[in-house]
């Protein structure tokens, strides 16, 4: 495997765009990156493009046929949660391995406002009837059983999505750029419980883009590098409860100790953390899987502003999923383009001082995890 | 004061919800049942092709499991799909064998302040709907122990 660095990066303002079609918003991401880039797509080898919703509707090659069918491999992949992160993995590795000099990721989603609590009220399915297997009671149930083991109150979550609210007001390509009050967090319709309306993210459409290349490439370029300093990818393991509850911790942890080896970092060292904060639960969870704090002090860290911008070790400072959105297939990629766009010191107002390292985490409820880690 | 599976009209049937839940046909009350890894004693709700702890094709040892457990966690969910009425407490519940089951608890007011983790639960059947056969579908609950 060789050296990857990504070229260039692009993403579109997560929002609504009923009247578009998803490869419409997929194409002005990709163009946005190669303007990035500096390049054309003719000078792209090979495309991944990320995509749930429409995984069996090729839009990847309806990308091409907004942007320049110029006959190239295109993989279209899905993977949950984590599908825009493992088009990119499918990028970095076709630059890695030496079989292609430059490769762009493109993940996209059109979510309408249908939201994923389809799936129940057949005439065959359990759903409600034994129990939940939806994401809110999941996340709901996975925040117990951090309340259960240290007595973490419902608070702290609510407290997680303040953070993320604020920070987002910074991200002009963030879904909603607005502070919401503490109070207004707990008061607010609850969903599934501890989690409220606010602690929950939003459905969306979105695009974003990343280019990487060889280091040739980039010296062409004259770019200032940025490293992919590893990709991981892992899948649930069997663990007791797995098939019952999901467990959205050991299939983390795992991928951060891998993470952490392969791109010789430890967690102290990263600047900046972009994390899949799908619920407010699951971000206080993923602060102890990614080792940003020790098991059990997750509340306490949040108490006292570990993760807030300007905190120890800053936590979704685009606004995370929480204010920025979760158009499924383009969160991936998105976190990525937060990341390196911090690395190169093009964050504006949400800059994160002298960012060097950046890791970038999701989770596809099923379950995958990636985590990249990134350095200038 | 467990719920007795009503009796069927001519020709119907009822049938469990799911097929890890058998009704007790032969005078038994209706439990839930599991496949025991006979490698490794891993345990699975449902069939299995092959153990996915220790990858062992069988043999699969059916278990009974007791109809008494405790409360592991749950959420209380009050945003569903349509046809689903909420609020509902969604449950993980820890039988005694070692299994552990989503259900939803019932005959509890779905408060956190009601919901103890640890609760000692106990198992009951209701019908919850009728197939396109017409024949009663059976389902499972945990209810707080009386």
């Amino acid at each position: 495997m060789r050296d990857v660095y990504v070229l260039g990066v692009g993403m579109i303002k997560f929002g609504r765009y009923p009247d578009k079609d998803v490869s419409e918003l997929a194409a002005q991401a990709a163009l946005l990156a190669l303007a990035d880039a500096g390049m054309a797509i003719k000078d792209i080898q090979l495309l991944a493009s990320g995509n749930l919703l429409q995984a069996n509707a090729m839009v990847g090659q309806r990308i091409l046929q907004q942007i320049g069918q110029t006959g190239i491999p295109i993989i279209n992949v899905s993977n949950a949660c984590a599908t825009g992160s493992t088009a990119f993995r499918e990028a970095y590795f076709a630059v890695g391995s030496g079989e292609y000099d430059v490769a762009m990721a493109v993940g996209s989603e059109q979510m309408g406002k249908a939201g994923l609590l389809g799936g129940g009220g057949s005439r065959e399915s359990v759903e409600g009837i034994l129990g939940s297997g939806l994401m809110p009671a999941v996340f709901g149930q996975a925040g117990m059983e951090h309340m259960r083991q240290y007595g973490t109150k419902m608070e702290h979550f609510a407290k997680i999505s303040v953070k993320n609210h604020k920070h987002s007001t910074r991200n002009p390509l963030s879904q909603y750029q607005s502070e919401v009050a503490l109070e207004d967090v707990m008061n607010a319709r609850m969903v599934a419980y501890p989690n409220t309306l606010y602690m929950c993210c939003p459905t969306g459409d979105g695009a974003a883009a990343a280019i990487v290349c060889s280091e040739s490439v980039l010296k062409k370029y004259g770019k200032r590098p940025v490293k992919v300093a590893c990709s991981v990818l892992t899948s649930d393991p069997w663990t007791p409860r797995d098939l019952t509850l999901p467990d959205v911790s050991t299939l983390t942890r795992n991928a951060a100790k891998t993470a952490y080896e392969k791109a010789g970092v430890g967690p102290q060292d990263l600047d900046l953390v972009e994390l899949h904060d799908c619920f407010a639960t699951a971000e206080l969870l993923h602060y102890e899987n990614l080792g940003l704090c020790k098991d059990g002090e997750a509340a306490r860290g949040i108490d006292e502003g570990w993760f807030e911008w300007g905190g120890k070790t800053p936590v979704n400072v685009s606004g995370g999923l929480l204010s920025k959105g979760h158009p499924l297939g383009a969160t991936g990629v998105a976190n990525i383009f937060e990341v390196v766009t911090h690395l190169r010191g093009q964050a504006g107002a949400r800059q994160v001082e002298n960012a060097k390292v950046g890791l970038a985490h999701v989770i596809g409820l099923g379950s995958a995890c990636t985590i990249h880690i990134l350095t200038a | 004061m467990s719920q007795q599976t009503a009796p069927q009209p001519e020709g119907k049937k009822a049938r469990p919800i799911v097929p890890f839940l058998r009704l007790g046909d032969n005078g038994e009350k209706p439990h839930l049942v599991a496949k025991k890894c006979g490698n490794c004693g891993a345990l699975y709700l449902g069939s299995r092709v092959a153990c996915s702890k220790c990858s062992a094709t069988g043999p699969f040892n059916e278990i009974r499991l007791s109809d008494k457990g405790t409360l592991w966690v749950y959420s209380i969910v009050h945003q569903s799909a349509p046809g689903i009425p909420t609020p509902y407490v969604a449950a993980i519940v820890d039988l005694p064998e070692g299994a552990s089951v989503r259900c939803t608890l019932i005959d509890v007011e779905p408060k956190p302040e009601k919901l103890p983790f640890g609760m000692p639960v106990e198992m009951v059947t209701k019908k919850v709907r009728e197939d396109k056969d017409g024949n009663d579908v059976i389902a499972f609950f945990f209810r707080p122990t009386k």
